[in-house]
């Protein structure tokens, strides 16, 4: 197309080479893969290196669990929704809705790195990179997917203690189920990140976007029978079609029927939407959200 | 300044511009920077200096002119241009949760090192910058001047033409700041690269091959430091009085030299000062407290062709705020 140009340039770009070492020309699709990689690396190296944070992010959804989920399990006994015979207990209701919590906040948290990235300079290094900005916010979403992913399924060494027995196919079925979570709220948290240029907007996210997301998002309580403003708020977060699918397959494991697993089940004009619908509107959730993200990076600043 | 310079050019600059809303930053600067040397672009803070490298680094989009860096249009290309050059930022931009090393792989991997080359690379680079010792220590236990030598092996690792430094020194101490141009120095023999750098600090503009002396978005001077130092005619006499505007007419009317208002001192170029100095005391009849004479400085280069000195108060406010925040951050962090 604009060949003749392009030939200019590169006999200029040869008259300039003598003797400096001659730069290849660089696969860009190649280059964007080893930027993405990279990227992850980094965050997974820096989760990795930072133990205190690992042990330290499992103090908080204990204490949901052993707090909250013992002192609504008795406060909700005969007569409640999991009050009766061969039911479940609250604190096993509630557990797989703090494995979702364990994966939001990670999620959102991790891809938020990236506003510090930009206030301490290194976000600098790699914008200017000869790289496609879109590796960014590719290796950014994925490493805190996978960041998000381990923090949540962490926490199914708690299963035991909270009464829920888990198989082996159970914990692989819950590893997708985990990772398309996760990769939903990271790309959210990208999306977020790539239009805050200071910290100072962080709080606001939190307050106002990634608590109203745990809140509606059905972690804490089952979204059936809620009045009608609230049944439509907790089925517009994109959390909540993620959490239900967490609940559904710990609790079918533990041999009650599943028309009692699908009592709790998130619904949509009464009826209970199959698993893998909730984890395809997830996944979409986050092809647009990474989407919007990639578009915020590739604006030159 | 060294006959062995290519006389090539490696970056080429006509007619930049950059307008922002109100402000022109840059007003029209055209700029030519040979292969093997190293170039000192001058000014004080807010002169233009950090817009115009941004420009050639394809950080910024000029408003108007053109500037080809290792022979690519800024504009046309600027991944190209990327990929050829290296950069080291005024405001530091390493992981310093990471080592040294990891530093250098991960600029290694983005910027497409071969993986073959990589090992090798790194560890010359660590090694040329004595950073071997504490390759695998992190960041944050770094002094200041390990960070900026970090900086500058990491942006000598994919072999670029040319290396651009925003204020390499700035913050640094004087010894520091002395291990940073012995380094430069080297790298230049050792990989025959161009050098092209901002400071606004004079003595060290008297290392480069070239400079560029910028002031309110334009270059006032360009050439040798030796060249420039000889627009300012012999030798500089300061003095300074208890009468200095009586003093300043005095001189003009009786000796025929014009001084330079300088912080309530007054500074003149003469031929020779050893004639003049003892005419101004027998003849000045407003008092003289001090005076001193020196050969000419870039410092009074600038004050010649500017009208003004260039370290200004807000200057000194603007590097102890700098040193303060990044103490402070460093810290937290």
């Amino acid at each position: 197309m604009d060949g003749p140009e392009e030939m200019s340039v590169e006999t200029a770009a040869q008259g300039t080479r003598q003797s400096a070492p001659a730069v290849e020309p660089i696969d860009t699709r190649l280059a964007s893969l080893r930027a993405i990689y990279i990227i992850w690396y980094r965050d997974i190296l820096r989760y990795w290196r930072d133990r205190w944070r690992l042990v330290a992010s499992l103090a908080q959804p204990l204490l949901f669990l052993v707090v909250f989920g013992s002192g609504l399990s008795s406060a909700l006994g005969r007569g409640s929704l999991f009050g009766t015979a061969g039911g479940f207990s609250y604190i096993q209701f509630v557990y797989p809705g703090i494995i979702g919590m364990a994966i939001l906040f990670t999620a959102i948290f991790g891809a938020m790195s990236i506003v510090w990235d930009r206030e301490f300079g290194f976000l600098k290094e790699v914008l200017v990179a000869p790289i496609d900005r879109s590796a960014v916010a590719i290796g950014k979403a994925l490493g805190s997917t996978t960041q998000a992913m381990i923090q949540g399924l962490i926490l199914l060494v708690l299963a035991p203690f909270v009464g829920v027995k888990l198989s082996f196919l159970t914990i692989v079925e819950l590893i997708p189920l985990a990772a398309v979570l996760a990769f939903g709220l990271s790309t959210f948290g990208v999306a977020l990140a790539s239009s805050m240029k200071s910290l100072q907007g962080f709080q606001v996210v939190m307050n106002f976007l990634m608590m109203p997301m745990f809140f509606l998002s059905g972690a804490l309580f089952p979204l059936t029978n809620l009045p009608g403003w609230m049944t439509v708020l907790t089925r517009l977060d994109p959390a909540s079609y993620g959490v239900d699918p967490l609940r559904r397959v710990v609790l079918a494991e533990s041999g009650r029927s599943s028309a009692l697993v699908d009592s709790f089940g998130l619904t949509i004009n009464g009826q209970v939407l199959p698993i893998p619908l909730e984890a395809g509107i997830v996944l979409g959730f986050g092809a647009v959200m990474l989407g919007i993200a990639v578009v915020m990076f590739q604006r030159r600043d | 300044m060294d006959g062995s310079v290519g006389a090539e050019a490696v970056i080429q600059a006509t007619g930049l511009v950059k307008r922002y809303k109100e402000v022109e930053a840059v007003r029209g600067i055209d700029l030519e920077v040979r292969h093997g040397e190293i170039f000192g672009f001058l000014g004080p803070n807010g002169a233009g200096k950090s817009t115009t490298i941004s420009i050639l680094c394809t950080l910024l989009t000029p408003t108007a002119g053109t500037a080809r860096v290792a022979g690519i249009d800024v504009a046309h290309d600027p991944a190209r241009v990327r990929q050829r050059i290296g950069l080291v930022f005024q405001d530091p931009s390493l992981d310093d949760q990471l080592t040294g090393r990891e530093n250098l792989e991960f600029h290694a991997w983005i910027y497409s090192v071969p993986s073959s080359e990589r090992g090798k690379r790194i560890d010359e680079m660590l090694a040329l910058l004595q950073l071997t010792d504490r390759a695998n220590s992190q960041v944050r236990t770094y002094s200041g001047g390990m960070k900026r030598r970090l900086e500058i092996a990491r942006g000598m690792l994919h072999q670029p033409q040319i290396l651009f430094l925003d204020e390499p020194t700035l913050g640094l101490d004087p010894q520091t700041r002395q291990s940073i141009w012995t380094h430069l120095n080297e790298l230049r023999a050792d990989k025959g690269i161009t050098i092209f750098m901002t400071t606004h600090y004079m003595d060290e503009a008297e290392f480069c091959d070239r400079i560029a002396i910028i002031d309110q978005g334009k270059i006032v001077a360009q050439g040798t430091p030796d060249e420039l130092k000889a627009m300012v005619g012999g030798d500089v006499v300061t003095i300074t009085s208890s009468r200095p505007d009586e003093a300043a007419a005095e001189i003009t009317k009786m000796l025929g030299v014009t001084p330079v208002r300088d912080n309530g001192s007054l500074r003149m170029e003469v031929p020779d000062a050893k004639v003049f100095v003892p005419r101004l005391v027998r003849e000045l009849t407003a008092p003289v407290d001090t005076v001193t004479l020196r050969r000419p400085s870039l410092d009074d280069v600038f004050l010649k062709l500017t009208g003004h000195a260039i370290r200004d108060e807000a200057a000194g406010t603007k590097d102890q705020m700098r040193a303060m925040a990044s103490r402070w951050m460093g810290r937290r962090r």
